[in-house]
């Protein structure tokens, strides 16, 4: 098992090294003099050499590469232009609330999504069959940050039932003391209620717009693998056996048909991480999206660079656990591998 | 319905639901089984066979209904009864195996709990138990090492093993009654005959009524009481298996019985009664016809694969604690040779892994060998690489007739452009109107309409896919044609045409084949000499009769007692 | 020679073998022994699958409109989409302006017109270009193997390591805010898809029967990639590039609203919800609405489109 796991880490290295080379080249490409940035509009041009030296970014690409790495090694990110801080200490304040947001709309839209695209699957033609359809057509339709402004007409501006979208909590309240950094969990641990209030209804319409977002595609896929197995032979031959259906849609079909819907999550995983940064935009959201919008307008080029890589890392690490979730539950990967 | 009947169908009609209508898959259909004995419905494609048995069981497809009739089992109500009660029948009463085995077992749960699932569904175990019945039933099926096996995935067991598995599944419970619905297709010979041999046994040991369904007269009458002829949704004849062969009354079965390939008949033998006599030159005797020199000279032919993955786990999951470690490379060829005279017919034969279709592969240069010669009219044709032989002008002469003819037509090209191809690729005819002559000529010469050149291989026949396969490599003249199992995928009547055209195209057109098939039958009516392969070596060779009539390898002598033979 | 038509007409057999599995559960649609219909031409038969199929109907409507939207905007809408008017800025929408005014004074009816051309132009250059290099790279990966094979999987594997819109962002901030860049950072991030999907239509048919035929036929191999596996891969890369143009969109819209790509004052559908997001809290909804349904029509329409066109192209459902 452990050689199994060594294997799969084996295998992400690459990418691994894919992604450091290509966020390299791309944040060496930005537009924009961050020196002269960096050292202010009143600066001499001998100062800005002196900051472009100090930053390094008079040496050539490799030797820039190599120094980058060895940051790199150490944990260094480089130093936002922006907020003056460590880039590393910037993404790590501001990620908990991006996983925060993201985690609770996937679980939302998976509690939605399977039971809804299994249902469909085994009354085909029904009612529930079209709302399945319909949900899965349209919901890939809409731009996620179309429905986010969508969402916030509807429940706060005409329902008034949800708070201005201003980000984490209202300003009336305070963060809870840091756990997590998840408001959510550090507020019923500090046995603050109110805040877990607040802190949930200012998430609700957020983590509302990714889950809509990641609805389409999953209950389609639960969907398709659940009707294609329904009409396997095993399947056939279980029901021939007389098996309750229970016992025929859970044990038997469910199951296997989870194994594609495994493999796409990889893929919505993707999506989501893409479609957080327009929701923060959308909700003023303190996460690492918006983080990364006020680089990319600033020429930030490390921040830029320490968000992407971020987000590249974090990506490659889900896959690696999907595929290990699925090496659990397929024998066939686990034996033959 | 008397006291000994357990099954009683009687006026059955099933209709479906398609884009084109309502579909009446079977109509009026009368089965009776009783208690004990052991009944075939045969039938070629279409015939109804298998919906009439899903009707029974009551697990039709969605698209599917019982429009009419009746049908009764063991005094039960089918056709009315509550699901829950059919639920309880299913598996307990009445239960069923299928064609291909390994799909019918969920691939992610061990195969003991599989039976254990049924056990405990039917309360025929307590959980305390269940795993001991489960290695219980696999004992009954004669699977060694059943506590092993107990813990194994259906990936890791073979084709044969799955399908014990299957029937210990569906026999599990004692049931009354058991529907084979063509358990022993796309299984090789020796097996086939292991699984009839364990399911006759089994039925017969515990009194139960067997329904055995298939496309193999000669099957159904070798192991059956009684068998019923189905022809395009209904009955046409019911008769006792000693009889249906000597005496069939029915126009169909007649056609049917002339077309089942068996002992003592000739190729013309198989073509229905009234069929017009051929107009191809009759043979001259075997030694003044056949030139001196060999066409084809195979020698020393070795190909090998390096193992991987599933193969090594299994190779060395099966392994008895003294044999050594598989070795890394996999023999599928291991050193052959043999030789093809000019108008010979040379059947390859063997049971799959054998390694006739890598063989049949290297001949026809698709394939590099590993190692040996392949000598053609004189010339070393195994020294060109595969990829570059299209260009030889040596391919014309060397073609092939493939076994799946729907996988072997471009489902983008018509069937006249598919026939045109070698054409337009490799001969001098130029111009629309000349390659369209020429292919309505071969289309003529292999019996295709003309009408149906313009046609998909999607809105023609299995039959007539194989003509258009068959035109197309006999375009140019081969002088070799090889003959990948050819008719595999037909119905037997339809197997029975092709044949009879194949051996006519040879003798018109003078060329030699390699016929490739694990048909034994087949390859006795169709070949001069007879090549039996195993585990890629050459286990016996010589003309058909003295093969066949006396063989002299055990292994050949195996395979000819599997061959069911129907009472004659 | 011999000629024995009339044997084979009088004892027509039933369809293939694999009907055998089909025979149980439906069965096969042609067992008479009369000859099928004459075939219908393309257009007969696009509209056969148009009529069975409303909602394909509706579809090719919708496309329609958008494309009429797209070429002659310019010249159909009715009011200038770049001219400014402060006295009539953020009207509701009435029946002098449909859709509305935005902070601008700018009637909304046309931008949204006028944006057409803009995103259509966007998804029709990305998909051409990810077809392009990624459909027929992939193709190859998955015909020939070796080590087109590797090159392929390893620019797929490093591209498909990012999240995409993320990349997106980046290649367009590192190249510039301009419409081609936006353009080309969509090629890029669906071409995982394109490649991996040619790849394993290819590679599926590599050793298929009609391929080995073509061979015996002294078909060369770079003959039968293009004679007779991408004629047959066509289908699936049609309904594969009808859904890219939605994505496309999406992703340009995206880009847009986060001001990456195209910029104001050029009306484009993501950049006016951008603009009239600050409007939506303070009530004005017609001025993000209207560009944002419109953006999910398009893509909604392409979606269904994509099944559509797989059904006229493929000749095995022409009956």
């Amino acid at each position: 098992m452990l050689r199994q796991i060594g294997k799969r880490l084996a295998t992400a290295i690459p990418s691994l090294i894919g992604v450091i080379i290509v966020t390299f080249l791309l944040t060496r490409v930005l537009p924009g003099d961050p020196a002269a940035y960096f050292a202010g509009p009143a600066a001499t041009p001998q100062a800005i050499e002196d900051i472009r030296k100090s930053l390094g970014l008079d040496k050539s690409l490799p030797e820039q590469f190599v120094r980058y790495l060895q940051d790199l090694g150490k944990g260094d990110f480089g130093t936002s232009l922006t907020t003056g801080q460590p880039v590393a200490s910037d993404i790590a304040t501001r990620l908990p609330a991006s996983a925060e947001l993201t985690l609770l709309g996937l679980i939302i839209s998976m509690l939605i999504a399977v039971p809804l695209g299994i249902a469909a699957a085994v009354r085909q033609g029904s009612i529930i069959d079209h709302v399945c359809r319909i949900v899965a057509t349209a919901g890939v339709s809409l731009p996620v940050f179309f429905t986010g402004l969508l969402l916030v007409y509807v429940f706060y501006f005409i329902l008034g039932w949800s708070p201005a979208p201003l980000g984490r909590l209202d300003i009336f309240y305070s963060a809870p003391p840091h756990v997590t950094g998840f408001y959510l969990i550090d507020s019923l641990i500090a046995g603050q209620f109110e805040t877990f209030r607040a802190a949930l209804s200012q998430l609700i319409l957020p983590a509302a717009t990714l889950a809509i977002f990641s609805l389409a595609p999953i209950t389609r896929m639960t969907r398709a693998s659940m009707l294609a197995v329904l009409s396997s032979d095993f399947v056939r031959t279980a029901r021939a056996s007389g098996l309750s259906p229970r016992s025929v849609i859970m044990t038997y079909a469910f199951r296997n048909a989870m194994l594609p819907v495994i493999t796409t999550l990889g893929m919505v995983f993707s999506f989501l991480l893409g479609a957080n940064v327009l929701v923060e935009k959308v909700f003023a959201w303190p996460g690492i999206g918006s983080y990364a919008i006020e680089a990319l307008i600033a020429s930030d080029f490390a921040s830029v660079q320490g968000f992407v890589l971020t987000m590249a890392i974090m990506y490659v690490l889900l896959n690696l656990m999907i595929d290990m979730l699925y090496g659990v539950i397929d024998p066939r990967v686990r034996l033959e591998g | 319905m008397t006291a000994t009947t357990l099954l009683d169908v009687r006026d059955l009609t099933v209709e479906f639901m398609t884009r084109r209508g309502i579909v009446k898959a079977v109509q009026h259909v009368n089965v009776t089984v009783g208690k004990g004995e052991t009944v075939g419905i045969v039938g070629e494609s279409g015939s109804g066979k298998s919906v009439t048995s899903y009707a029974v069981m009551r697990i039709i497809d969605r698209a599917g209904k019982i429009a009419d009739g009746a049908i009764t089992f063991s005094g039960i109500d089918v056709r009315d009864a509550p699901e829950k009660d059919m639920r309880d029948l299913r598996g307990r009463e009445m239960s069923m195996i299928f064609q291909n085995p390994r799909a019918a077992l969920n691939p992610i749960r061990k195969v003991g709990h599989q039976i254990e699932d049924v056990l405990l569904q039917h309360v025929q175990a307590q959980p305390s138990d269940a795993k001991e019945k489960a290695i219980e039933a696999l004992k009954k099926v004669r699977i060694a090492r059943p506590e092993e096996r107990y813990h194994a995935y259906p990936f890791e067991l073979s084709g044969g093993m799955c399908q014990r598995v299957v029937i210990a599944l569906a026999l599990a419970c004692q049931p009354q009654l058991l529907i084979a619905d063509e358990p022993t297709t796309g299984l090789d010979v020796t097996t086939q005959k292991a699984v009839m041999d364990l399911v006759v046994e089994l039925t017969r040991e515990r009194g139960m009524s067997t329904i055995l369904i298939t496309h193999d007269l000669g099957l159904a009458a070798a192991y059956c009481d009684r068998v019923v002829v189905m022809e395009k949704g209904k009955v046409v004849e019911t008769a006792a298996s000693s009889t249906i062969f000597k005496a069939p009354q029915h126009a169909y079965t007649r056609k049917l019985m002339r077309a089942t390939p068996r002992l003592g008949v000739s190729l013309r033998d198989l073509l229905p009664e009234d069929a017009p006599p051929s107009h191809a030159p009759v043979p001259a005797p075997p030694e003044e016809s056949l030139d001196k020199t060999p066409l084809l000279v195979v020698s020393n032919l070795v190909k090998e694969y390096p193992r991987q993955g599933a193969t090594s786990t299994l190779a060395n999951f099966f392994r008895k604690k003294d044999q050594l470690p598989v070795a890394e490379m996999f023999k599928a060829v291991d050193g052959i040779s043999f030789e093809i005279r000019r108008g010979e017919s040379v059947g390859l034969v063997g049971e799959s892994g054998c390694g006739k279709s890598t063989t049949s592969m290297m001949v026809m240069r698709l394939l590099d060998p590993t190692s040996g010669m392949v000598t053609f009219d004189g010339e070393d044709i195994g020294a060109i690489p595969a990829k570059e032989f299209a260009k030889s002008p040596m391919r014309k002469r060397i073609q092939m007739v493939f076994q799946d003819p729907t996988d072997s037509l471009n489902p983008r090209f018509t069937a006249v452009r598919a026939i045109a191809d070698p054409i337009l690729r490799m001969s001098d005819i130029r111009g629309r109107d000349a390659v369209r002559a020429r292919c309505e000529e071969l289309a003529r010469q292999v019996g295709l309409p003309i009408e149906l050149l313009d046609r998909f291989p999607h809105q023609l026949s299995g039959g007539q896919k194989a003509r258009v396969g068959i035109a197309r490599a006999i375009a140019l003249s081969p002088e070799l044609v090889i003959l990948d199992e050819p008719t595999a995928a037909l119905d037997v009547s339809v197997q029975a045409l092709v044949l009879n055209l194949l051996e006519d195209l040879k003798r018109s057109l003078g060329m030699s084949y390699l016929f490739v098939s694990h048909d034994l039958n087949v390859v006795r009516l169709l070949c001069d000499r007879v090549i039996v392969m195993r585990s890629g070596k050459i286990v016996e060779e010589g003309t058909a009769e003295r093969v066949m009539d006396a063989p002299q390898s055990d292994y050949t002598k195996e395979l000819l007692s599997a061959i069911p033979h129907p009472p004659l | 020679m011999n000629s024995r038509p009339d044997l084979d007409s009088a004892h027509i057999a039933a369809t293939d073998a694999p009907a055998i599995a089909m025979a149980a559960a439906v069965p096969p649609a042609t067992l008479s022994a009369s000859a099928p219909p004459k075939q219908m031409s393309i257009l007969a038969h696009a509209r056969y699958v148009i009529s069975e199929n409303p909602v394909t109907g509706i579809a090719f409507g919708l496309f329609l409109l958008i494309t009429i939207c797209a070429i002659f905007g310019p010249w159909i809408a009715p009011y200038d989409p770049l001219a400014s008017n402060t006295m009539s800025a953020l009207q509701a929408p009435s029946a002098k302006h449909w859709f509305g005014t935005d902070q601008l004074g700018r009637d909304i009816l046309s931008r949204v017109m006028v944006a057409a051309r803009l995103d259509m132009a966007i998804a029709v250059f990305s998909v051409a270009l990810v077809f392009a290099l990624g459909g027929l790279s992939g193709t190859a990966a998955g015909f020939f193997g070796g080590w087109t094979d590797r090159v392929v999987g390893r620019i797929a594997d490093t591209i498909m390591a990012f999240p995409l819109f993320v990349l997106a962002m980046g290649i367009v901030a590192a190249l510039g805010n301009t419409v081609t860049n936006i353009v080309i950072a969509t090629a890029i991030i669906n071409y995982p898809l394109y490649a991996r999907v040619a790849r394993a239509e290819a590679n599926v048919r590599r050793d298929a029967g009609f391929v080995q035929a073509a061979r015996l036929s002294g078909n060369g191999e770079f003959r039968i990639l293009l004679t007779q596996i991408l004629p047959n891969i066509m289908p699936i890369m049609v309904v594969q590039m009808s859904l890219t143009m939605g994505y496309a969109i999406l992703n340009a819209a995206g880009l847009s609203f986060i001001g990456l790509g195209v910029r104001p004052p050029t009306p484009e559908w993501g950049i006016m919800v951008a603009e009239g997001a600050s409007f939506i809290v303070s009530g004005e909804w017609w001025i993000a609405f209207f560009p944002g349904a419109a953006l999910m029509l398009a893509v909604f329409c392409f979606n269904l489109l994509g099944d559509g066109l797989r059904d006229i192209v493929d000749p095995q459902r022409r009956t």
